[in-house]
């Protein structure tokens, strides 16, 4: 097979708003599509990691002598063979590639072998033989700060404090509560892979399972000492990601093994190994006060909210500022004070995943406003309607909402929906515990709970966050063809067939071929914070228009120009007899506005692009005799401004709410003095088809001026609001304060 | 590793008896996930697909009233094939991992592996199944209730093989029950089965997933069978009375010695053997009233 995945070509016709189908989708159905795990190359050897076993340790020292014995090893690599910086990170350099002095976490890189096999690799870092002398793990994250620095420059990764309005606030009712958020894993199906190729000049192309090429590429080329243009990245098929690819996992370790050994380095982890090899989502423990008056309007919002960062920094400091910022909710408080602290431990290291600190944070508001509804004898429906923030309303920061924000409309939508009807003949599908067999209906009681989340989207304060495209327009054949180029990590959402769209409604033609993303091209940014729609799907708008440009210039000059190209439909146009010969290839790089930081003290500041927002009702079957749950209905109604392809959307808002589903009641990671307890998909659940109930999605297109299209982001805001309405609906089945997610049977049952 | 391919039970058997480290291997549904991740690296695998004895079953016994089911016979077509006469084992099959896993995994297998958490093991208990097994040396019939011996040990000899598993057809009810904490695809964190035997005036009961090894609530089933024998129920069954159920409950928790592990815990897991245990033998019990009158 080639090491290139294949240019993607449909000849369909599909616009913006329609959900044409995807490139990409007879070859993943037939099982022809070629993950990163696919990849071979002739004379190829296998990357293998060694790890660290402990939480916490001092390396005292590492024998390789029976390791290199091991036939069949080509090398043995520890942090001296880092021929770069041995430093690596999104937002703080803290991270070795292969541990030095210390180990911080369970799961750390110390070695790598390369062997013609990857048995003989794993034989052969069994013989690896390090000597740990182990020291007591930081691993609560409360008390973390004042603990054994794990870093220079203490355990303290960011602290963002939000101050608005009266700090003393005082308020006719008051409810307080403390949650917690266990640590979710993104669980994506595709592990870590990729395969390095040595050049003839002392570089390297690394084909990559990724979700972002160019900060890959930046921070391998300073692994390595190598000039950017010496490490050429190219995305390889990707299973998933939902954030835990956007840090380094064995990018840098196969390109050292391929550069080392001078063949090209295969590396690819099994689902153990994968639960050690990336971030997770950030456990929380939050604080919260909520002071109302008897209305129930909200008078202020207190909390103070601790992230579990773990043993590196990834991108802990802007989960921080996430939480902070959007830690009311979709509320209007004119007095908040909200601490949220992110810090080192020596729990695994989290950063992104789906949601990205307004999880943590919706979980325990919308709690909050249930608590609230109890206190004043409100329905919890209509009390957060009172509270709903609307377009101009001002967030905590001080930022003004300057586009559509129909909270109340949304949780309208979703209470106005049909309830289910209760069944009446017993079908174990339906029942608490599935086809185990658990109840016939005994115990089973049904709850209904709602909760509303908002998520800002793109990249926040003050971050040059923009995304390059390149779009081509020729005749091929006869008929004219055009072909679009990004760096924007295809990973599933299915970028690929919104690129296509775009160009077909800006060129007016139906062949368009995708690209394989790679770093030939400009940076296109991350594949997350729900961004590439609106960023790199407005670069490839952009590079549309720089080509109609070139259309119209070409008009004039072949004297075609009662035609105005740049303004009107194409459709009217021949665009074969126009283009003759000619190749049109346009290059652009497209920006959102600008943020801005916000003040350290204060946390004031326009921090975010844009904010998403969407509702949620949940109806469960609790067995409260068993503590196991069966989501009925989760229902949800969400704005996404303009519906790109329609088909999309929905699958976004089903794949978001199954993972919040998920947290609500079974994903978690569980770790015992900074170990893992369950690295497997036996231990670490996640929904399947019987969990997850079908969903009824109002989608609301109220455009954002600001956007192109309009478009809102709409990967993340549905995993935020998912858990808490599934959760108050199994509180409202059993009565119980369930102040954790997952929520176990344990806690259901009391035992 | 040698790959070792017999066509028939003789030469399977002879292979076995020649190298005892050989690892029998038919679905390779716990086996080869034990050799993905490198937990264990046998000497020899004994590949036991070819042999079409071991993949059929027969109805055996004097009136056909046990069932001989081939040590390869796939949880697939136990719940197809055998739903009606062996209901409780069906039960259990259906509960097995995913449909892709019923088609490979097999009843052998899951003894072999002697998992605590294997899904059949209590319903072979409750049933009182009889394992065999066969060596060069001859065949033996190795009572269920004597074959579980400790965490995934289990009773055969080195040169032995399962050929098959014999469960009684009792035409009479049984149930089997499983909590995990999704509601499909999931590993047992409690089990238990329960088996009336009215010809014997006795009922069978087990747990799975709460003790080192799987294994049969006496306590539980002596104190009903004496219950329904005592009040003549077994003949005119009357509804239990929710204090019999109850106790009932009760001695099956007590007969588990469970642990607090990443499942669950030890307090939950007997909770949850004492509800499983209740409303279950009420689902067995309301079937066998209905059958009787």
């Amino acid at each position: 097979m080639s090491l290139t995945p294949a240019e993607l070509t449909s000849a369909v016709s599909g616009g913006i708003g329609s959900s044409p189908q995807r490139p990409d989708g007879n070859l993943k159905v037939r099982g022809e599509f070629a993950y990163a795990s696919d990849l071979w190359h002739e004379d190829m050897i296998w990357g293998a990691t060694l790890r660290s076993p402990h939480p916490y340790a001092r390396i005292v020292s590492i024998d390789l002598t029976e390791a290199l014995q091991v036939p069949g090893v080509y090398a043995v690599l520890t942090h001296q063979d880092v021929p770069g910086q041995n430093r690596y990170g999104l937002e703080h350099k803290d991270q070795p590639v292969l541990a030095e002095e210390v180990v911080r976490y369970q799961g750390e890189p110390v070695a790598l072998v390369g062997a013609d096999h990857p048995e003989t690799a794993q034989r052969a870092m069994k013989r690896i033989k390090v000597e740990y002398e182990v020291l007591t793990p930081v691993v609560d994250m409360e008390t973390a700060a004042d603990d054994t620095p794990l870093h220079p420059g203490g355990n303290l990764v960011r602290h963002v404090p939000v101050r608005r309005g009266d700090q003393h606030a005082e308020a006719e009712v008051v409810v307080t509560g403390r949650y917690e958020v266990g640590m979710q894993d993104q669980a994506f199906l595709g592990p870590e892979s990729g395969l390095a190729v040595p050049d003839e000049e002392g570089g390297v192309d690394l084909y990559i399972a990724t979700q972002w090429l160019h900060v890959d590429q930046a921070q391998v080329a300073a692994a390595l000492g190598l000039p950017l243009e010496q490490v050429r990245l190219t995305l390889s098929g990707v299973g998933g990601a939902f954030g835990g690819r956007e840090d380094l996992s064995m990018q840098v370790h196969a390109c050292l093994l391929a550069l080392h050994t001078g063949k090209p380095t295969k590396m690819v982890y099994n689902r153990e190994e994968s639960f050690y090899g990336h971030v997770h989502r950030h456990p929380a423990v939050l604080y919260y006060e909520h002071g109302a008056d008897h209305t129930g309007r909200l008078v202020y919002v207190k909390a103070r909210i601790y992230l579990d960062g773990g043993a590196y920094a990834s991108s802990t400091g802007a989960v921080v500022a996430n939480a902070a910022t959007l830690g009311v909710g979709p509320y209007d408080v004119d007095n908040v004070t909200v601490d949220c602290w992110g810090v080192y431990t020596n729990n695994p290291p989290c950063g992104a995943m789906r949601g990205f600190g307004a999880v943590q944070a919706g979980f325990a508001y919308e709690s909050q406003m249930d608590k609230l509804a109890e206190a004043l004898g409100m329905d919890p429906v209509d009390l957060r309607i009172v509270n709903a923030m609307s377009e101009g309303s001002v967030m905590p920061t001080g930022q003004v909402i300057d586009s559509a924000a129909p909270v109340a409309q949304l949780l309208k939508l979703v209470k106005d929906k049909p309830m289910p009807p209760l069944s009446t003949v017993v079908d174990l599908r339906d029942m608490p515990g599935g086809v185990s067999n658990t109840t016939h209906g005994e115990g089973v009681v049904r709850g209904v709970g709602y909760a509303v989340g908002i998520k800002n989207i793109c990249f926040s304060e003050g971050y040059d966050d923009y995304s390059t495209a390149r779009v081509r327009l020729q005749v091929i054949n006869g008929e004219p063809a055009a072909l679009a180029h990004t760096a924007a990590a295809e990973v599933g959402q299915g970028l690929v067939t919104i690129m296509q769209q775009i160009v077909r409604t800006e060129l007016g033609v139906e062949r368009v071929t995708i690209l394989p993303m790679d770093t030939s091209i400009g940076n296109g940014g991350s594949t997350s914070a729900s961004r590439q729609t609106y960023v790199t799907g407005g670069a490839v708008k952009a590079a549309c228009a720089a080509v109609r440009e070139k259309l119209a210039k070409l008009a004039a000059s072949r004297d075609l120009s009662a035609v105005d190209i740049a303004g009107t439909d194409l459709t009217g146009v021949d665009l074969a007899e126009l283009l003759g010969d000619e190749v049109i290839d346009e290059t652009v790089e497209w920006r959102h506005r600008a943020t801005e930081p916000i003040d350290p003290e204060t946390g004031q500041g326009n921090a975010h692009v844009q904010y998403g927002f969407a509702a949620h009702r949940a109806v469960v079957d609790v067995d409260v005799e068993l503590g196991l749950v069966k989501v009925v209905e989760l229902d949800c109604a969400q704005d996404v401004g303009k519906a790109l392809n329609p088909q999309a959307v929905l699958g976004q808002i089903q794949g978001g709410s199954a993972q919040g589903l998920g947290l609500a009641v079974m994903e978690e990671i569980q770790t015992a003095g900074g170990k893992v307890r369950n690295p497997s998909f036996t231990d670490y659940l996640i929904p399947t088809v019987l969990d997850m109930p079908p969903m009824s999605i109002d989608v609301l297109e109220l455009a954002d001026p600001h956007a192109p299209y309009g478009v809102r982001g709409v990967g993340e805001p549905p995993t935020i609001s998912s858990t808490p309405a599934i959760v108050a609906a199994i509180r409202a089945a059993t009565g119980l304060a369930l102040t954790r997610v997952p929520v176990r049977p344990e806690h259901i049952t009391g035992t | 590793m040698d790959f070792l391919r017999p066509d028939t039970l003789a030469e399977a058997l002879a292979l076995k008896a020649q190298r005892p480290d050989a690892v029998p291997i038919a679905g390779g549904t716990d086996v080869m996930v034990e050799l993905n991740f490198d937990h264990r690296r046998p000497a020899a695998l004994l590949d036991l697909t070819r042999i079409a004895e071991l993949r059929s079953w027969d109805a055996d016994g004097d009136n056909g009233d046990t069932v001989r089911i081939g040590a390869c016979v796939p949880y697939t077509r136990i719940i197809e094939e055998l739903g009606e006469r062996l209901p409780g084992l069906a039960m259990a099959s259906r509960t097995v991992g995913s449909p892709q896993i019923r088609n490979r995994g097999t009843v052998g297998g899951n003894l072999g592996a002697a998992s605590p958490a294997g899904d059949t093991h209590p319903v072979l208990l409750a049933a009182d199944a009889t394992v065999e097994a066969a060596s060069t040396r001859g065949t033996r019939l190795i009572p269920a209730t004597d074959f579980y011996l400790g965490v995934k040990r289990n009773a055969l000899e080195p040169d032995e093989l399962i050929t098959a598993v014999h469960v009684p057809a009792t035409r009479a009810p049984q149930q089997f029950s499983k909590v995990g904490t999704r509601n499909a695809m999931v590993i047992a964190v409690c089990s238990f089965a329960v088996a009336l035997h009215p010809a014997q005036n006795r009922v069978g009961a087990a747990v799975g997933s709460a003790a080192p090894t799987p294994r049969r609530a006496s306590a539980a089933e002596e104190f009903l069978s004496a219950e329904l024998t005592s009040t003549n129920q077994w003949e005119s069954p009357k509804p239990l009375l929710d204090s019999v159920k109850r106790r009932f409950g009760d001695l099956v928790a007590e007969a588990a010695s469970p642990i607090d592990d990443v499942r669950g815990s030890a307090a939950y897991r007997k909770h949850a053997l004492s509800v499983l245990a209740r409303r279950t033998l009420g689902w067995a019990w309301q079937d066998y009233s209905g059958k009787v009158a």
